[in-house]
């Protein structure tokens, strides 16, 4: 048998602990890993994340090396950020587009050291990273399974951690990394996450996953620290208010069908184009684009009701479609019914009266409601200790 | 130091470049031509290879030039004059009868070949003329039309439809396919069908069963009035020298040994050039006579889109196409050619599977061992060209692989023996006759000419590379991602042949304000 026959999904370097720990046995493939829906109980992993600490494995997420003498041209010319703004020691959330100038997938950069960094990404896209290197000098190695990563997140997790040995990591601040020694090799701390919440992001060789896994158990105990799977993660990265590759646009080299691609305007995200750095890939097109208008508008929702409004069709007031949820879950921190959606232009401006149309069903009855939607103008989910530092420790 | 003083610079003084610079130049702008070499025309060049011995260094035949161009810019009054006109073909037997190709007219083919070929003839002109309609003017935007874009499909297509029904289905039916299959339905004679193969595959990386060969066929009688190509008095350089006078006359400015080192942009348009000495020169507009890939590289990736890089990546310019001068002590005995067509064009190519064969070995990295070659003695025509009593012989020899295998160090031997054992057995001790030799590879028109793969046409003609795609998506209308960036070169449609008209079809496109496509 080659490895080519072997169609098992993978496991990631934390599988002896994760499948230990992961009660309901519900795993969902994530990029060719086996992944944990939920490990006891949905609800308890989310009040985790948003109330002591939850853990997330995020091994499967695609990882990226870019290091070499062209590396931090390359980069600014593929993202849509200033990367040179991105210090040593210092992550970037960003995104790349398409010459059309649509979004390829969104993602964060890791400034290592001076002029070594790794990208990571929902979506795999080796290909247009060796297409964006054509004529540069630079190396790109996928070291996806190279890399374990754990997310630790939560008002708990800063003591945590630091309860696992990690002196003065209060005083990193939001986007930071730091590097200490663990199990005799090294350990990557950073200030990362996708709870919008205050939490870290660890990395270390799969050779020390176990070792860092148990620790952090160890350590996190009396900070009621508990593994989270995809469920929790998803309930808490909506009430952020973050946007998900395959689930609120699709990856521009994905889509088939003509115009369902997503610019960065359209996904709400022009703060994140730069077009005072110089040239980028999809520069012209979004020059274009801002001069002449998006076709979508990216809003966030919050729907009248406790009932959740996912994929449903967004009316105006006299009931025309003009548009759908990409998103959508009753959010139990923010207390707030939030839909993520694309509408089409000009739909989405203050004064339209818009509604979602839900669909629900209670014991084989199913009931059809036009909830009222007010557009979200600021953060959903944004406690203090997001942003403080030092960190508190709780 | 800049220089603003120009509202054009043309990288390249090859007979496109100097096309659009005279254009360009008629149309009121001020026009400066930079070229790194010391003479004007590119691939239009005459070169001294052995002391006295003179030879067309690239192209030797001119059988593709615009009648439109060369009206319009007046190249007989500058100087552009014929050696030989309407030269004959002649497929050179080695044993056996010689076929000769007269115009329409056959010699040494059957009557049935006769009529067939009659025929033949008939349909490619009037296929060609058609296609001369699409080439002789910049191509209609197709997404984006607009009023006269509309009105020039609608042209186009109107100039198809009269065909007539038997001659528009009989294009559809082998617009697309390959010269084999076509010259071996409708002929007899194996040398007439290898003369056929060779006028849609000189210069290509492709083989008589190549699909689109017909395609190339047609597009080397783009400007055929049916009588055979011609010989450039002097050499193919003085068709060189004819356009750089146009464009001077017009009011362009030529500057000789100026190597350009990079495109400038400035807020990500085309904002002048810097030439290799750190000269920088500023215009608002800059038009490319160089190939898509050398002139991307001269913008540099980082300025471009990385999907549009990729097309230029992937842009098929893989020259297959060598070069052979000999200087001879006289005029070589080919056996079964009637010495007074010596000055003919001579075909060393006598089956379509001799043709296929040869091109199998470039396919995998490796020279013909059976080189099939284009062979003109201009010296018949034009005693200038070497001390008296002397000749010149070129040959356009093929396949030679721009990537050798073997590598071009120890391939330039083998090759060069090659096409010189081909001669010897066509013409019995014309090796005896060779005082010099040279073999100018792919490699070395590279370097001679900047032309990047070494590809005559600096890209495959083939249907995915030609028209409304040519030469890739985003740079099809001469305009390019580059705002004030505009090709004028083979690379840009209608492709290469010493047309003129890509620098004509540039100069139109630009003075008719087209915009950054």
């Amino acid at each position: 048998m080659t490895p080519h026959d072997n169609r098992m999904l993978l496991d990631t370097p934390f599988a002896s602990r994760v499948q230990a720990a992961c009660e309901l046995r519900e795993w969902e493939p994530w990029k060719g890993y086996a992944s944990p829906i939920a490990y006891e109980d949905v609800e308890l992993e989310y009040f985790a994340a948003r109330n002591a600490t939850g853990v997330f494995d995020l091994s499967p997420m695609t990882k990226y090396r870019i290091g070499g003498p062209d590396a931090e041209p390359y980069l600014n010319r593929l993202l849509t950020r200033d990367v040179r703004k991105i210090r040593p020691g210092r992550v970037g959330y960003t995104l790349w587009c398409n010459d059309a100038g649509m979004v390829l997938d969104d993602g964060t950069l890791f400034h290592l050291s001076q002029g070594d960094y790794r990208l990571c990404a929902q979506e795999r896209c080796l290909d247009w990273l060796l297409t964006s290197a054509l004529g540069l000098d630079v190396t790109i190695v996928d070291e996806t399974a190279e890399v374990a990563a754990l997310a630790v997140q939560g008002p708990t997790s800063c003591a945590a951690l630091r309860a696992m040995g990690l002196e003065g990591l209060e005083s990193l601040k939001p986007f930071g990394l730091r590097h200490y020694p663990f199990d005799g090799g090294e350990l990557m701390v950073s200030r990362t996450g996708f709870t919008g919440d205050l939490g870290y992001e660890a990395w270390v060789a799969p050779a020390h996953a176990e070792a860092l896994w148990d620790a952090m158990f160890a350590a996190g105990r009396n900070h009621l620290i508990r593994p989270m799977g995809n469920a929790a993660l998803e309930l808490a990265r909506i009430e952020a208010g973050f946007i998900q590759a395959g689930v609120d646009f699709v990856p521009a080299e994905q889509v088939l069908r003509h115009g369902r691609a997503r610019s960065p305007f359209e996904l709400g995200l022009d703060w994140l184009v730069d077009f005072d750095k110089g040239h980028f890939t999809g520069r012209s097109a979004l020059l274009r684009e801002r001069e002449q208008g998006s076709r979508f508008r990216f809003v966030r929702l919050d729907v009248e009701g406790n009932k959740p409004a996912p994929e449903s069709f967004i009316l105006n007031k006299r009931g025309k479609t003009v548009g759908h949820a990409t998103s959508a879950a009753w959010c139990p921190s923010a207390k707030r019914n939030v839909a993520l959606a694309s509408l089409e232009m000009p739909w989405g401006r203050p004064e339209d009266e818009l509604y979602a149309e839900i669909y629900y069903s209670r014991e084989l009855r199913w009931t059809r409601i036009e909830a009222r939607c007010r557009i979200i103008d600021g953060p959903i989910w944004d406690p203090p200790r997001r942003r403080q530092t030092p960190a508190p420790n709780f | 130091m800049t220089d603003a003083t120009y509202d054009a610079l043309i990288v390249g003084a090859g007979h496109n470049g100097l096309a659009c610079a005279a254009y360009l130049a008629s149309g009121g702008r001020k026009v400066l031509v930079l070229e790194a070499g010391e003479r004007p025309g590119g691939l239009a060049a005459t070169r001294e290879f052995a002391e006295g011995f003179r030879v067309s260094a690239a192209a030797h035949l001119l059988n593709m030039l615009s009648p439109e161009v060369a009206k319009e810019l007046a190249l007989e009054r500058h100087g552009l004059a014929y050696a030989a006109r309407n030269l004959k073909t002649v497929v050179l037997p080695g044993n056996g009868r010689q076929l000769v190709i007269d115009g329409d007219r056959l010699e040494g083919a059957s009557a049935n070949d006769q009529a067939a070929f009659t025929e033949f003839q008939r349909r490619m002109r009037r296929y060609a003329k058609v296609l001369n309609r699409f080439c002789a003017r910049p191509f209609p935007h197709l997404t984006e039309r607009r009023g006269r874009d509309n009105r020039l499909l609608a042209k186009l297509a109107w100039d198809v439809r009269t065909l007539g029904k038997a001659d528009m289905r009989e294009l559809l039916r082998i617009g697309a396919i390959n010269i084999h299959d076509v010259a071996e339905e409708q002929f007899e004679n194996p040398l007439l069908k290898a003369a056929l193969s060779m006028d849609a595959v000189l210069g290509s990386h492709m083989g008589p069963r190549s699909p689109n060969t017909v395609y190339a066929y047609l597009h080397r009688h783009l400007n055929d009035d049916g009588q055979g190509p011609a010989l450039v008095k002097g050499g193919m350089g003085a068709l060189g020298d004819a356009f750089a006078a146009a464009a001077e006359a017009a009011g362009a400015t030529i500057r000789y040994g100026a190597r350009i080192a990079s495109i400038d942009l400035t807020d990500c348009r085309a904002a002048g050039v810097t030439l290799a000495d750190g000269t920088n020169l500023a215009a608002a507009l800059v038009v490319s006579n160089a190939d898509l890939k050398s002139t991307f590289q001269l913008v540099g990736p980082l300025n471009l889109d990385a999907g549009f890089v990729r097309r230029v990546h992937n842009f098929r310019a893989r020259g297959v196409t060598a070069k052979l001068h000999l200087a001879l002590d006289g005029l070589p005995e080919f056996r079964g050619l009637n010495p007074a067509d010596a000055g003919s064009r001579l075909l060393a190519a006598t089956t379509m599977d001799g043709i296929e064969g040869a091109f199998n070995h470039a396919k995998y990295g490796e020279c013909s061992p059976q080189p099939v070659m284009e062979v003109t003695i201009a010296t018949v025509h034009d005693d200038s060209l070497a001390p008296p009593g002397k000749h010149v012989l070129s040959a356009v020899a093929q396949y030679a692989p721009y990537a050798l295998k073997a590598g071009w160090r120890a391939g330039r031997e083998t090759f060069m023996h090659s096409c010189l054992s081909q001669l010897e057995a066509l013409a019995p001790g014309i090796g005896e006759q060779v005082i010099a030799a040279e073999l100018l590879t792919p490699p070395d028109l590279e370097a001679r000419f900047g032309l990047r793969g070494g590809h005559w046409h600096h890209g495959e003609i083939a249907l995915d590379q030609a028209l409304f795609t040519r030469p890739v998506p985003g740079a099809n209308h001469y305009a390019t991602p580059v705002p004030g960036l505009y090709l004028c070169g083979a690379s840009a449609h209608p492709g290469g042949g010493l047309l003129g008209l890509a620098g004509r079809n540039a100069a139109k496109a630009i003075l008719a304000g087209a915009d950054a496509a």
